[in-house]
Parts: structure tokens; C-alpha cells; sequence
């Protein structure tokens, strides 16, 4: 897959197969590209792909609108979460949930009965209730706004959860409640993409695979030792072969 | 030029009638409303040429000879009227009906006594005289606006509020002003006068509807004067959802005495064409205001506000905040002074005005103006004309919220900072409702 932003290309070539029950790690120096992949599996507009396909359950997921890739099963943790004033947590999560049973023919949850449902689910990041309440994401800390995050992927069960950056900007002890909740609900049955630049989350999190992506390219792929080679030599070890490489091809 | 004295004498013939069925009140009251026809003959209706008129131009209305409500009204059914009742005011409320009160639809069971909530006519005869011969028309300022002046000269159904010293009304006070189908062509002259005493705490609904029949064309010309005593508080909330053919002009002015408050929420919803001017006079050390609004308006509609809060003395504070969603091809206009007075030394004064376009063909007329003539005063303005945050629009896209409902979201959430600072429930719920059919939206909350 190839997309650009503003007209300028982003990825060259990404290729990647995500099966169920699997978890991968994406990682990758600033700029290398990753949140440009997490959004672009999102549908977000200021993305444009030019070249190839996602396909998801055998359908090209680029043909669906976000919203409709949404309540297919793909979900997007954002890096920075967006505030929404004047429209409660909990109104909203009710409302994205209602979406998700009436796509899939069930009956819609009152706001009494989403209030259970909300309340078991933000056990899975021991999430307050006073935050359900208010507008959402706004006034929240950056570890709550990331909570937040997880408790929504808690709430949609997603097949396809990409989680951007979700450590950045977390400390210790909410980095553990984060990757505990992200533990909890990893299931048999759908797949997990860690879009991360730090290996510090994947002591936590543990993926099946890791992808180095640099300059829009997966350049290196393999187990989590990958990521333990890639915190001991730094990126400046990837760039140094990948550069290396380009310079071959080149000359 | 022709025009011009057309339009001037399109009342006369009815002003001569209206008086003459007016013959029994008291002489001031005659004297008062044949200055005001004299002064609205004089101005005329304003037009574009008048700097405080330039975005509206009520020349449809004015070409068109309304003909004064009289007491021949449509009657409406009681199960009619109930929906436009306030559940807090079922029993503190006074119903109007094409300009004329009607004693059967209004329940004043849960007034207190020694508290007045009459008619107007009826406090001009009765004990309260005295009070509205000192008050009415002390802030209304016939001369320069016709409008004004019209009402005075015609007004008819109206009610005067008279809260004694020290007593506080618990239930709110609903003034209901609604016109039945088949009232069209027809014109009323609101007249309300609010006289709280020091110390004492009121809460007023003032309520403008179309019982059906909502394409009817009628004119809703409304003068509501409020004297808010030392040391008392008024709340009052203004909803104005005339139909949607109605022109509805109406001037709402405050006096605040010393310690004394005075909140203000505007509600504008319908009309095709709509006016609401504001004046709110600080003339006491402390006294304070707070004049929110929200207007809402889709294709075929304009609403134009325009508000004036005068500190004329140290030490007062006032907070406006007003908010618009315009859909469709609509426009709305909104001027607010802030004039502060070279002796109103710390003053605390903010004002905000803030638009959400929904359409590439609604438009807004935004000016917020600070007039200060002294240093040493805390004042802030600004004005924002915008549209839905793309951001947050993808945002709640992410989350499989269909596009129609997303936005509908966003433009509800806009609109919460002003719903949820009012305090009764039946006009949250109203407001949200119109916020959501508005936009068709099947969002319920």
C-alpha cells in the first residue's frame, strides 16, 4: 500500500497480514510513517491512498467510510484523543454502542441499561465514574484521555483495534493499567496493531510480531526480540542498514 | 416620500378605534399611549438606512396593516394550550391568547399571597395602580423606537408582576402569549411589566407559541420591562417559538438596583423574521447581570438581537454569552455594546458570541462592541463564526456514529453550555427536542 498526505507520499509500500489472535508491534522513529498507517486503516480524510488494498475479512476496507469500517469491527485508539464538549462519555459511548447492535440487528440499550454496561467495562481500566459524566475527553489528563481510549475498545469490542501511540505521554503506573486493560481484552478472536515508537510498552503488551517501518517501509519484521534488539541499538541501527541498502540500490 | 406616509398611517385608523374601546382607563394610561402613537408616527419603521437596522429590513412587515388583536380572540382548547405549559409553572401561570388573556387556561394557585400576577388591565384598576402608574413605560424608551412606541400605543394583553419586598416566589412564573390557527393578519402587543421589590427572588417564563396553524403571518410586538430591586434576583427566561411565518419584534429592558441581579436566557426558535432587543441599565453599586442566549434558525429565517449593557456605576458585573446554529439558507445578527461609563470604575464585564454555520448558505452579522470610558475595569469580548471541528467529526466517525447523527452530536454539544445553565428542566427538555428535530436527528438523550 502507498498513501500520501497534502501530496506527499507517506508510505511506499506496505505489506502486512494481521490473522486473528494476533498481536503486532509497529514500531518505527518519528516520521518513519506509523500514525499515518493507524489513521489510514481509520479512514481518515486527510489520507489519501494511492496505491493497493487493506482487506479486512476479505472485503477492501478502503471502500468503506470510517464509520462504516467502525461497525464492521475496526477501531482506532488515538494518539491524541480528541475533546468533544458539551456531549457527555457516557451519551457518546451509548450512542457508538447503539450503532454497533442496530448494524448487527440487536436491540439498542437504554441509557439505564448502557450505565451497567459501562460501569463493568471501565473496571478493565479502573476508570472513575465522575469521568462518565463529563464531556468527553475534555479536562481529562492525558492518562485519563488514554484510559478513555481503551475503555472505548472495552465497550465496541473491535475485530481490528489499532492502537496508536497509546504509552506516549503515560506514566508508569497508568502505562500498567492501560496494557493491563488491553491484556484483558485480547481474545482468540480478533487482532491487536501497537503502533508504538518506545519498546517500553511491549514488556506489558506482548505482540506475536514486530515491524520496523522506516521511511514508509516495513523494513525489518520478527518476533518481540526484535524489539529488545531495536532498544539495546537504537533506530540508528535500522537506518544505518536500511541507508546502507537505498545507497546500494542507487548506485 | 409617498410610501413613506403610507406606511406611517397604516395604524391610524386602528389606533382611533383601539382607543376608543379604551375609554375607560385611567387618563395617564390614555395620555401614555397617544404620546407613543405620536412618536411612532413620527420615526416610522426603522429601515436599512438606520445603523442599528442595517442587517434587518422589516420593510414585508411593515407595508402590511396587522390588524390589533381584540377581544373577539380564537378560543383554544385547554388540551391545546397544555403543551406549551411549563411542567414547573402549571399552577403559576397567566395564558394569553392572540394578544388577549384568557382566565380559564391561566392558574394562579400557586402564587403566594401578597405576590401580583394580573392582568394588566386589571392592575391599571385594581390596588396594584399605583405600582404600574410609577413603572410602566419608565424604561421602554418610545422615542426613537417604533416598535416600542407601537406596543405602548396598543398594548393589550399583558401582565404585571409585583413581588413584595423580602418574598421570594418558589414556582416559577409562566407569561404564555400564544396565537391559535387562523390568526393570521393579526398583530399583539405583549406589555409586561416585573416590579421585584428589595430582596425578594422571582423566576419568570415568558413564552411565545403558534398553536398550530403554524404558517400563519402574524406580528408578536413584545415590550417587557423588569425593575430588579436591591438586593433581589430575577431569573428570567425568554422562549420565543412563534411560527414559522411570524414576524415577532420585542424589547426586554432591565433597571438593577443596588446588589440586585438579574439573569436573562434567550430562546429563539422561531419566526421568519425576528427582533429581540435588550437593555440592561447598572445604575447601582453591585448590581449584576448575566444575558445568555441561544438561537437556532434553519432556511426562511432571520434573528437578529441586539443588546446593550450599560455600566453606569463602580463596582458592577456582567457576563453575557450567546450562541447561534444557523442551518439552511438562514441569517441571524447579532450586536452587543458593553458600554462602560467613565465613573463606572471596576467594572467586570464579559461578553462571548459564538456561531456554528451549518450550511455553506446560512449567515451571520457578528459585532460585539466594548465602549470604555475608564481604565480600571476588567472587560473582555469576542465573536467566533464557525463550523463542525472536522477532528472531532472524524472522531466520533471512528467510533461508528452514522454521519448524520455526528453531527447532530457536535451541533447538540455546541449548544450545551447555554442549556445547561438553565435552571428548569421543562425548557432543557423543550430546547434539545428542537435542537434534534431540527436536525432530524433520532437522538435522544
Amino acid at each position: 500500500m502507498h498513501a500520501t498526505v497534502e501530496g506527499k507520499e507517506i508510505l511506499r509500500g506496505i505489506d502486512l497480514t494481521v490473522n486473528k489472535g494476533e498481536i503486532h508491534a509497529i514500531m518505527g522513529p518519528n516520521g518513519s510513517g506509523k500514525s499515518t498507517l493507524a489513521k489510514i486503516l481509520a479512514g481518515h480524510p486527510a489520507y489519501v491512498v494511492t496505491k493497493g488494498e487493506v482487506l479486512f475479512e476479505g472485503r477492501n476496507l478502503l471502500e468503506l467510510a470510517p464509520d462504516e469500517r467502525a461497525r464492521e469491527g475496526v477501531f482506532l485508539a488515538f494518539q491524541y484523543p480528541v475533546e468533544v464538549p458539551g456531549v457527555s462519555n457516557a451519551q457518546f459511548m451509548r450512542l457508538a454502542y447503539n450503532e454497533k447492535r442496530k448494524h448487527r440487528g440487536e436491540e439498542e440499550l437504554d441509557p439505564l441499561e448502557f450505565k451497567d454496561l459501562l460501569a463493568e467495562r471501565a473496571k478493565v481500566v479502573e476508570m472513575d465514574a465522575g469521568l462518565m459524566s463529563r464531556s468527553v475527553n475534555e479536562g481529562f489528563s492525558g492518562g485519563e484521555k488514554k484510559r478513555n481510549e481503551i475503555l472505548q475498545m472495552a465497550v465496541l469490542e473491535p475485530k481490528l483495534a489499532v492502537l496508536d501511540e497509546t504509552d506516549s505521554g503515560l506514566d508508569i503506573d497508568a502505562l500498567r493499567i492501560v496494557s493491563g486493560g488491553v491484556n484483558k481484552l485480547r481474545t482468540p478472536e480478533n487482532a491487536i496493531v501497537l503502533v508504538t515508537h518506545y519498546q517500553r510498552l511491549l514488556n506489558y503488551i506482548v505482540p506475536d510480531h514486530v515491524h520496523v517501518l522506516y521511511k514508509g517501509r516495513i523494513v525489518r519484521s520478527g518476533g518481540k526480540e526484535l524489539a529488545l534488539a531495536l532498544e539495546e541499538k537504537g533506530y540508528d541501527w535500522i537506518k544505518g542498514e536500511v541507508g546502507g541498502q537505498q545507497t546500494a540500490i542507487g548506485a | 416620500m409617498s410610501q413613506a406616509v403610507k406606511e406611517k398611517s397604516i395604524y391610524a385608523d386602528a389606533f382611533r378605534e383601539f382607543s376608543g374601546r379604551r375609554a375607560g382607563e385611567p387618563v395617564w394610561v390614555s395620555r401614555l399611549r397617544g404620546d407613543a402613537f405620536e412618536s411612532f408616527e413620527a420615526a416610522g419603521f426603522p429601515t436599512t438606512d438606520d445603523e442599528d437596522w442595517k442587517y434587518t429590513n422589516v420593510a414585508p412587515l411593515a407595508r402590511r396593516a396587522f390588524v390589533p388583536a381584540s377581544a373577539a380572540a380564537e378560543k383554544l382548547e385547554s388540551a391545546a394550550v397544555e403543551t406549551f405549559v411549563s411542567a414547573e409553572a402549571r399552577r403559576s401561570r397567566l395564558v394569553f391568547v392572540g394578544g388577549v388573556y384568557n382566565h380559564e387556561l391561566s392558574s394562579l394557585e400557586a402564587i403566594p399571597g401578597g405576590v401580583a400576577v394580573e392582568e394588566l388591565g386589571a392592575a391599571l384598576a385594581g390596588e396594584h395602580a399605583e405600582v404600574v402608574r410609577e413603572h410602566l413605560g419608565k424604561l421602554s424608551g418610545e422615542r426613537g423606537d417604533a416598535f416600542s412606541a407601537l406596543n405602548t400605543a396598543f398594548a393589550g394583553g399583558g401582565a404585571l408582576i409585583h413581588v413584595p419586598k423580602e418574598v421570594e416566589v418558589a414556582a416559577p412564573v409562566q407569561l404564555l402569549f400564544l396565537t391559535a390557527p387562523g390568526e393570521g393578519g393579526s398583530a399583539s402587543f405583549p406589555r409586561v411589566l416585573v416590579v421585584a421589590e428589595r430582596h425578594s427572588r422571582l423566576d419568570l417564563i415568558e413564552t411565545y407559541a403558534a398553536a398550530g396553524g403554524d404558517g400563519a403571518e402574524y406580528l408578536t410586538d413584545a415590550v417587557v420591562e423588569v425593575f430588579v430591586g436591591e438586593g433581589a434576583r430575577v431569573t428570567h427566561y425568554k422562549v420565543q417559538d412563534d411560527g414559522d411565518a411570524a414576524y415577532h419584534v420585542a424589547s426586554t429592558r432591565a433597571d438593577v438596583a443596588r446588589d440586585g441581579a438579574y439573569e436573562l436566557t434567550t430562546v429563539t426558535l422561531g419566526a421568519q423574521l425576528s427582533r429581540h432587543g435588550i437593555e440592561v441599565l447598572l445604575g447601582s453599586e453591585g448590581a449584576s447581570c448575566r444575558v445568555d442566549g441561544l438561537y437556532l434558525v434553519g432556511t426562511g429565517q432571520h434573528a437578529d438581537t441586539h443588546s446593550l449593557i450599560d455600566h453606569r456605576v463602580p463596582r458592577c458585573t456582567s457576563r453575557q454569552n450567546y450562541k447561534g446554529i444557523l442551518d439552511g439558507r438562514s441569517r441571524a445578527v447579532f450586536n452587543g455594546r458593553v458600554f462602560v461609563r467613565e465613573g463606572a470604575h471596576q467594572t467586570d464585564a464579559e461578553q462571548s458570541n459564538k456561531n456554528l454555520l451549518l450550511s455553506p448558505e446560512a449567515r451571520v452579522d457578528t459585532k460585539p462592541q466594548l465602549e470604555i470610558f475608564n481604565d480600571d475595569v476588567k472587560c473582555s469580548h469576542g465573536a467566533t463564526v464557525g463550523q463542525l471541528e472536522e477532528e472531532e467529526l472524524f472522531y466520533l466517525l471512528s467510533r461508528g456514529l452514522h454521519p448524520d447523527l455526528a453531527r447532530n452530536l457536535l451541533t447538540y454539544g455546541f449548544a450545551e453550555e447555554i442549556v445547561e445553565g438553565i435552571k428548569f428542566e421543562s425548557i432543557r427538555a423543550q430546547l434539545d427536542s428542537a435542537i434534534l428535530n431540527r436536525l432530524r436527528a433520532r437522538l435522544e438523550v
